[in-house]
């Protein structure tokens, strides 16, 4: 009984530390039908700049769940401003161009950090669960996932804010004609997305460690759950997060971690073949 | 001139400066440059891999470094257990292009977008990356190698001439076989890429549907595109896996992978000799940057003591000689500013002065004329 309560609350994390990881990239692919893949690194930003608040005084939780958002958000608008309106329609261009932000950003933070391991413990320690401890800050992850997708949902469902963004990316000129700005309303979205993955990267910060090359280890995951998940943003995520994060936990209890990830990759490619849409395009339609 | 002059020109100017690396270099070059030369010449192998599978068959891969360590490491699990290279060669050759077939089948057959091809090229060279690097325990073994897991394979012997094992080649015969080989692999190229299925090829890049209306199956010639892609870098990663007597799976990375990506826009997507000289050009830059440590004082040479100073004490960057700062900004540079390459911007400048009269504006872009 407890181990089944200890390996509940893991494929629990894991589902949600992909929707977490992924929820950044699907606002801005869902959103903008841009393919971002410095994702990784605004992750790997997001911890940076958790570690670095919190050396320098500031509370831990404040420093993961504000200072860091708000740095990377800021960084994503940077970066809209300066690169990504260019390439608007060019998605090809857009790959291409902000995988030479990825490797540019590795380059900077080695060159400013170093190429080693900054780490911070998690907080809140243990727990026990019959003869199995579990960590207290894993559940608190899981659930700041489930707050966080509730109020994407929210915004987007029931605030103008969120209703004049999606009304603008399904159709810009309307939008400008009605006297919306939407190049605004792009620098915006693209920094919420940049925002939400600085706040993923900060919250996995204590449990993995950051290193200015821990992108890597998360951009493939947050991929095939953007484009497993499909066109919805939300179900689409949450959908493809459960999905392979049982997978993955499941094939790991088997096998080792890396032919977890290993397999859940390759369940991935498969499913991409079956359903080229991805879930949301066969099931789900018409949810956010 | 017209276009056809213009082609045989540049094929003649492609073999005669063959010719004379082949025959110059080594009587130039210590042994230790002619090294250096070589492995430029081995991934230039792997440029026109991917040159001819984005540039022409207009299929964005961005793991072609996963068919590269297929090739490097099917020799070696090969060469380990036979003795002798021919059959290794062969399968340096054919594991990845059977590879590339079956991934192309998912990719191709399933309809998947560009974009979706791109995120699931990624996606397999970190899967063969982080599988291969976990191999490192000694049950890990296929026949008589063993995998090696993070640490490599390393000392793997190297070729022979078919059929005579005693017959190894060494460093100088490994230049040869390898500039022999580049240039095959450009002629033919070019070459394929005049015959039906080379024009089919750029025919499905240029619109597929309309292609797939006059009765050529996109799907199938996209698929041989791919394949033959995979054959080649896996033939590049044979030469490369000879080159150091070593392959680790680094090899995989995504590092390798964007690099190559990289040669091919610098030098000109749509071209042959681009990527070649991209590659060259931008090894040598890495090459020279790894040697140089540029430290501050260099630095402040380049950019003047202000803008040194701002980095070194605002960022507290001490070390500028960083490869991804580099690459990474040469990509972005390539992509926002040059997007086209090197080389197809300066074919129409050097093209500029013979035309009978200076052409107002491209009105439909020419991209299969003028394959240099």
């Amino acid at each position: 009984m407890d181990l089944v309560l200890v390996l509940v609350i893991q494929v629990l994390f894991a589902m949600a530390s992909l929707a977490l990881i992924s929820v950044g990239l699907a606002v801005i692919f869902g959103m903008m039908r841009v393919i971002n893949l410095a994702h990784g690194e605004f992750l790997m930003l997001g911890g940076y700049s958790a570690i670095v608040a919190n050396q320098h005084g500031i509370n831990l939780w404040i420093a993961m769940l504000v200072v860091a958002p708000l740095v990377v958000g800021a960084i994503g608008v940077l970066v809209e401003r300066t690169l990504i309106r260019f390439l608007y329609g060019r998605m090809i261009d857009t790959m291409l161009a902000t995988w030479g932000l990825s490797l540019f950003l590795i380059g900077l933070i080695t060159g400013i950090f170093g190429n080693t391991t900054v780490g911070i413990s998690a907080p809140l320690g243990g727990m026990a669960i019959g003869n199995y401890r579990t960590s207290i800050y894993g559940l608190v992850v899981i659930a700041i996932t489930a707050v966080l997708l509730v109020a994407i949902y929210l915004v987007l469902r029931h605030t103008r804010v969120g209703l004049l963004a999606r009304g603008t990316m399904q159709n810009p000129n309307m939008a400008a004609a009605l006297g919306l700005s939407p190049p605004k309303v792009y620098a915006v979205t693209f920094g919420v997305g940049a925002a939400l993955s600085g706040l993923a990267g900060a919250l996995i910060a204590p449990i993995s460690g950051v290193f200015p090359t821990i992108g890597i280890a998360y951009i493939a995951k947050a991929f095939i759950t953007v484009i497993g998940g499909g066109a919805a943003i939300l179900s689409g995520t949450v959908t493809a997060a459960a999905l392979f994060g049982a997978i993955q936990e499941v094939a790991t209890y088997f096998t080792t971690p890396v032919f977890g990830v290993v397999i859940t990759l390759a369940a991935a490619i498969v499913l991409i073949r079956l359903l080229p849409q991805g879930i949301t395009g066969r099931f789900f339609k018409r949810w956010l | 001139m017209s276009a056809r002059t213009w082609n045989v020109a540049g094929l003649a100017l492609v073999g005669v400066i063959g010719l004379v690396a082949m025959i110059g270099l080594p009587q130039w070059l210590e042994l230790s440059s002619l090294l250096d030369v070589t492995v430029y010449l081995i991934l230039a192998i792997l440029a026109l891999s991917l040159a001819v599978v984005w540039g022409y068959g207009g299929i964005l891969c961005f793991g072609q470094s996963a068919f590269f360590g297929l090739g490097a490491y099917a020799y070696a699990i090969a060469m380990f257990n036979i003795g002798e290279s021919t059959i290794p060669f062969v399968l340096a050759i054919a594991l990845p292009a059977a590879f590339a077939a079956l991934l192309g089948y998912f990719m191709f057959y399933g309809r998947i977008s560009d974009v979706y091809l791109g995120v699931i090229t990624l996606t397999v060279t970190l899967i063969l990356f982080n599988a291969v690097n976990s191999t490192a325990g000694p049950e890990y073994r296929i026949g008589e190698a063993r995998l090696g897991g993070f640490n490599g394979i390393p000392s793997i012997p190297p070729l022979n001439w078919p059929g005579v094992p005693d017959s190894a080649l060494d460093l100088n015969d490994l230049f040869y076989v390898s500039i022999v080989l580049l240039l095959a692999v450009y002629f033919g190229l070019r070459w394929l890429l005049v015959s039906r299925f080379g024009r089919v090829m750029v025919a499905i890049r240029e619109n597929e549907q309309r292609t797939g209306f006059l009765g050529y199956d996109a799907r199938l010639y996209k698929l041989g595109t791919f394949a033959l892609g995979g054959a080649l870098a896996g033939l590049a990663g044979c030469l490369f896996a000879n080159w150091g007597a070593f392959v680790s799976p680094t090899i995989f990375g995504l590092g390798q992978s964007a690099q190559i990506i990289i040669w091919v826009i610098v030098g000109g997507r749509g071209t042959l000799i681009g990527p070649v000289v991209g590659c060259i050009a931008i090894q040598w830059l890495t090459a020279y940057l790894g040697s140089a440590q540029l430290s501050k004082a260099s630095l402040t040479q380049i950019v003047g003591p202000t803008v040194a100073n701002v980095l070194s004490s605002t960022l507290g960057i001490a070390d500028f000689s960083n490869t991804n700062l580099v690459l990474g900004a040469v990509l972005l540079a390539f992509v926002l500013l040059v997007p086209r390459g090197v080389m197809p911007t300066l074919r129409d400048l050097v093209r500029l002065p013979f035309a009978r009269r200076r052409p107002a504006r491209d009105l439909v872009p020419d991209k299969a004329e003028g394959t240099t």
